[in-house]
C-alpha cells in the first residue's frame, strides 16, 4: 500500500510538473509558429531563440498588480479562475501518455489513472471549466465580461453534444470507454480511418470547445475587448491562460488517445509517438489560428447546431450500419 | 415576466476596433446593435483655425496629419487649392510625380485598410503580408521626402526635391511582385475564405439612394454601384490622359467594398505604371520666385534668390483675393479644401471636407439591427481615419 501511495504521488509530480512545463513551452512555440507563419520571427529577445521568454511571462504577471474591480462579487471574482484552472489539470489524470514501462524493477504506467469510464470523467470534469469562464464574466460587473461569458456559454453547450455524439462511434468500435482500452482496439488501424467523418466533428468541436480561432467568440478581441476576462490582471489573469493551454494538452491528448491510435507506432518508442502526435494535433490548432478569420455569433450557433450536431447523428447511425454489416472491427 | 431593459453599451474610445478615437454608444438587445450614436471629437485639434493663423506654406505639414494613412493625398489636394488660388501651372515632372506618388500612397492605403480589415473580423495573418508591401511603399516615400508616415513632400509649385536616384528601380520592383502577392497572400487566404464570405456578404448594404443622399464617396460609394470617382468626372493631374477604369460593385455591402479596393490597387498599379513610362525631365518646381523656394545653389550664389528666400521664409507669399474650392479623389473619397482669401500672407479661413467624416455618417443606417460581430466589420470596411474626422 505504501508503495502504491509513493508511486501515485511520484507520477502526480512529474507528469503535472511535466505539463505545467510542456504547456508553457506551447505559449513559445504557439508565439513562434505564429511568427514564422506571420513573415516575422517572433519572441527572440529572451535567451536564445526566445525559450526563456515563457519565465518571463510568468515572472511578469506573478509581479503584476493584482486588480479587483470595486463593483465586482469579489468572492465569485476569485473563486472563477480557480475554477476554470482545476477542472483543466484535473482531466489530465486520465490522459494515457504511454504503456506500462519497468523502473527499477517495478512495471509503471504513464498515466495517473485508468478508471473504465474514462471519456465520462473527461467529459464530466472539462463541463465544469465553462462555470469559470461564466463566472468570471458575471461576476466582473463589466458589460464586456458579460456579454463574454454569455457567449461561451452558449458555445459550450451547443459544441460540446456534437462533441459527445462525434465519440460514441469510436466507443462503439472499441466497445470500452476505457482510454487504455480504446488505445488497444486501435492496434492494427487507427480510429482516424473508419471514423474520419468523427475526427472532423470532434477536432472542430474540441476548437470550439477551447474558444479558439475561428471560435474565439468569448474573447473577440476586436468585438469584447477580451471578452470574460478583460477585468482580470495578474495571476488570476494568467490562471485563465493556464487553463486554456493546460486544455489544448488534454484535447491534444485526447484526440491522439481517441483517434490517431495512442502510442502505437512503428520502430520509436510508445511514449514518443504518443507525444509526437499530440504535438501534431498542437500545432494544427496554431496552424488554423493563422489561418482563420472569426465566425460571428449566429453563425457559430447555425454552424454547430445545423451542421455538426447532425453530422454527429450521421455518423453514429454509419458506424452502426458498418458494424452490422461488416462486423466489429 | 420581468420587463427587460436594453443594455447600453459604451464603445471607444478606446477600443481595440474603432480606428482611433470614435467612441460609439450602443443600444443592444442581446448582441443586437437597435441604436447606435457615434460620438466624435476626441481628436479634435482646431486645425481649420490653426490654418487661418499660419501663411499658405506652414500649413501643409498640417494637412500630413489629417488623413494620416494617406498623407501624400492631402499634401496634394491642399497644394492644388492653392494653386488654383493663384492660378499657378505645375511643371509636367512634378505633375506625373504627383500623381505617381500619390497612386503609390493609395495602394499603401487600402493595403494599411485590407490588413486591419482583416485583424477586425478576426484574421490576423493578413496584416503581416499587406503591412510587408505596404512598407515597400513607405521605403520609397522615404527616399523622397526622408519621412514614412507624415511625408510632407509636396510643395504648392511642385514638389519639394526631385525624385531621388534609384527611386524607378524600387517602383518598377514593386510593380513586378506585386499583383502576383496580391493574388497569393491575400486573395487566396482570405477572399477565398468560406468564413471571410459569410462574415462579409451581405453585411452593411446601403442603397445607391441612400449612399447619394448621404453624401457618401470613394470606395464606399462606388461600392454600391454609382461610378464616381473625381479622377474620371473632374480630372486634375491630368488623370484624363492615364488609361483606368473605375472599380464599382453591385450590392453595396462589406464584401463589395473589399472588391472594389482591391480592384482599385490594380488600377493604381496600372496608373503607375502609366506614369514611370512617362515621367519627363526638367524642373520639378513652378519657377515663380514669388512663391516657391529657390534651390540652395541660387541661395548661396544670387543676392535675388536671398531674398526671395528669405521673403517666403519669413512672411510667405500674398495670392490674390478671392475664394476657392479644389477636390481630389483620396483613398477614402472626395477630400475638398476650401480657402478665402483677404490678399494677405494667411487664408482668411480654411476649411476642408474630409471623406470620412462624411462617411461616417452612414454607420448608424448600417449597422443598426445588426449583430455586434457585424458592426465591428462595417466600420473596418467604412475606413474611418479619426484625424480628419475630428480635425
Amino acid at each position: 500500500m505504501t508503495e502504491f501511495i509513493i508511486i501515485m504521488l511520484v507520477k502526480m509530480f512529474v507528469i503535472f510538473g511535466a505539463v505545467m512545463l510542456t504547456m508553457t513551452y506551447i505559449t513559445l512555440a504557439e508565439r513562434k509558429i505564429l511568427g514564422y507563419m506571420q513573415i516575422r520571427p517572433g519572441p527572440n529577445r529572451v535567451g536564445p531563440w526566445g525559450l526563456l521568454q515563457p519565465i518571463a511571462d510568468g515572472i511578469k504577471l506573478f509581479l503584476k498588480e493584482d486588480i479587483i474591480p470595486d463593483n465586482a462579487s469579489k468572492a465569485v471574482f476569485v473563486i472563477a479562475p480557480a475554477m476554470a484552472l482545476i477542472p483543466a489539470v484535473m482531466t489530465i489524470a486520465v490522459v494515457p501518455f504511454g504503456p506500462a514501462v519497468t523502473i527499477f524493477g517495478r512495471p509503471i504506467d504513464i498515466y495517473m489513472a485508468d478508471i473504465n469510464i474514462g471519456i465520462l470523467y473527461i467529459f464530466a470534469v472539462s463541463s465544469i471549466g465553462v462555470y469559470g469562464i461564466v463566472l468570471a464574466g458575471w461576476s466582473s460587473e463589466s458589460k464586456y465580461s458579460l456579454l463574454g461569458g454569455l457567449r461561451s456559454s452558449a458555445q459550450m453547450i451547443s459544441y460540446e453534444l456534437s462533441m459527445g455524439f462525434a465519440i460514441v462511434g469510436v466507443i462503439m468500435l472499441s466497445q470500452s470507454l476505457s482510454m487504455v482500452k480504446i488505445i488497444e482496439a486501435q492496434k492494427g488501424v487507427w480510429f482516424i480511418i473508419p471514423q474520419f467523418l468523427g475526427f472532423a466533428i470532434y477536432i472542430t468541436a474540441a476548437i470550439a470547445e477551447l474558444n479558439r480561432t475561428p471560435f474565439d467568440l468569448p474573447e473577440g478581441e476586436s468585438e469584447l475587448v477580451s471578452g470574460y476576462f478583460t477585468e482580470y490582471s495578474s495571476m488570476k489573469y494568467a490562471m485563465f491562460m493556464l487553463a486554456e493551454y493546460i486544455n489544448i494538452i488534454t484535447v491534444s491528448g485526447i484526440v491522439t488517445t481517441l483517434y490517431l491510435g495512442g502510442w502505437h507506432g512503428p520502430i520509436l518508442p510508445p511514449f514518443i509517438w504518443f507525444i509526437v502526435k499530440l504535438f501534431a494535433v498542437v500545432f494544427f490548432m496554431i496552424w488554423v489560428r493563422a489561418t482563420f478569420p472569426r465566425f460571428r455569433y449566429d453563425q457559430l450557433m447555425t454552424f454547430g447546431w445545423k451542421v455538426l450536431l447532425p453530422a454527429s447523428i450521421v455518423n453514429i447511425l454509419l458506424t452502426a450500419v458498418f458494424m452490422t454489416v461488416f462486423g466489429e472491427l | 415576466m420581468a420587463e427587460t431593459k436594453n443594455m447600453i453599451l459604451n464603445m471607444g474610445p478606446q477600443h481595440p476596433s474603432t480606428h482611433g478615437v470614435l467612441r460609439l454608444i450602443l443600444e443592444l438587445d442581446g448582441e443586437t446593435v437597435v441604436k447606435l450614436t457615434p460620438d466624435i471629437g476626441y481628436l479634435h485639434r482646431g486645425v481649420e483655425k490653426l490654418g487661418e493663423n499660419l501663411t499658405y506654406h506652414q500649413f501643409i505639414p498640417l494637412t500630413d496629419r489629417e488623413d494620416y494613412i494617406a498623407s501624400l493625398s492631402n499634401n496634394l489636394a491642399y497644394c492644388m487649392t492653392v494653386e488654383k488660388l493663384l492660378g499657378m501651372e505645375v511643371p509636367p515632372r512634378a505633375m506625373v510625380a504627383r500623381v505617381l506618388l500619390t497612386e503609390l500612397q493609395r495602394i499603401a492605403s487600402h493595403l494599411f485598410w485590407l490588413g486591419t480589415f482583416g485583424i477586425d473580423i478576426g484574421a490576423m495573418s493578413l496584416f503581416f503580408y499587406t503591412f510587408r508591401e505596404r512598407e515597400q511603399i513607405l521605403d520609397m516615400f522615404e527616399a523622397c521626402a526622408g519621412a514614412r508616415l507624415t511625408v510632407n513632400y509636396f510643395r504648392i509649385g511642385g514638389i519639394a526635391k526631385d525624385l531621388p536616384e534609384g527611386f524607378e528601380k524600387q517602383v518598377r520592383d514593386f510593380i513586378k511582385i506585386f499583383p502576383e502577392r496580391m493574388k497569393n497572400d491575400y486573395e487566396r487566404i482570405f477572399q477565398d475564405n468560406k468564413i471571410v464570405r459569410i462574415r462579409t456578404e451581405g453585411v452593411g448594404i446601403i442603397s445607391k439612394e441612400d449612399a447619394i443622399d448621404l453624401g457618401l464617396s470613394g470606395p464606399l460609394l462606388r461600392a454600391c454601384g454609382v461610378p464616381w470617382d473625381i479622377r474620371k468626372s473632374n480630372p486634375y493631374c491630368g488623370y484624363e490622359t492615364y488609361d483606368f477604369d473605375i472599380a464599382t460593385g453591385k450590392v453595396g455591402d462589406v464584401f463589395d467594398r473589399y472588391l472594389v479596393r482591391m480592384e482599385e490597387m490594380r488600377q493604381s498599379l496600372k496608373i503607375i505604371q502609366q506614369a514611370l513610362d512617362r515621367l519627363p525631365g526638367g524642373p520639378f518646381l513652378a519657377d515663380d520666385p514669388k512663391v516657391c523656394l529657390p534651390s540652395k545653389q541660387k541661395v548661396m550664389t544670387e543676392m535675388e534668390s536671398l531674398i526671395h528666400h528669405f521673403k517666403i521664409v519669413s512672411e510667405g507669399f500674398e495670392p490674390p483675393v478671392g475664394e476657392v474650392y479644389h477636390s481630389i479623389e483620396t483613398p477614402r473619397g472626395e477630400l475638398g479644401f476650401y480657402i478665402v482669401s483677404d490678399g494677405s500672407n494667411k487664408p482668411y479661413r480654411l476649411r476642408f471636407r474630409p471623406p470620412s467624416f462624411v462617411n461616417l455618417e452612414s454607420l448608424a443606417k448600417m449597422a443598426e439591427g445588426k449583430l455586434i460581430g457585424d458592426l465591428v466589420a462595417i466600420i473596418g470596411a467604412l475606413d474611418p481615419v479619426m484625424g480628419e474626422v475630428d480635425r
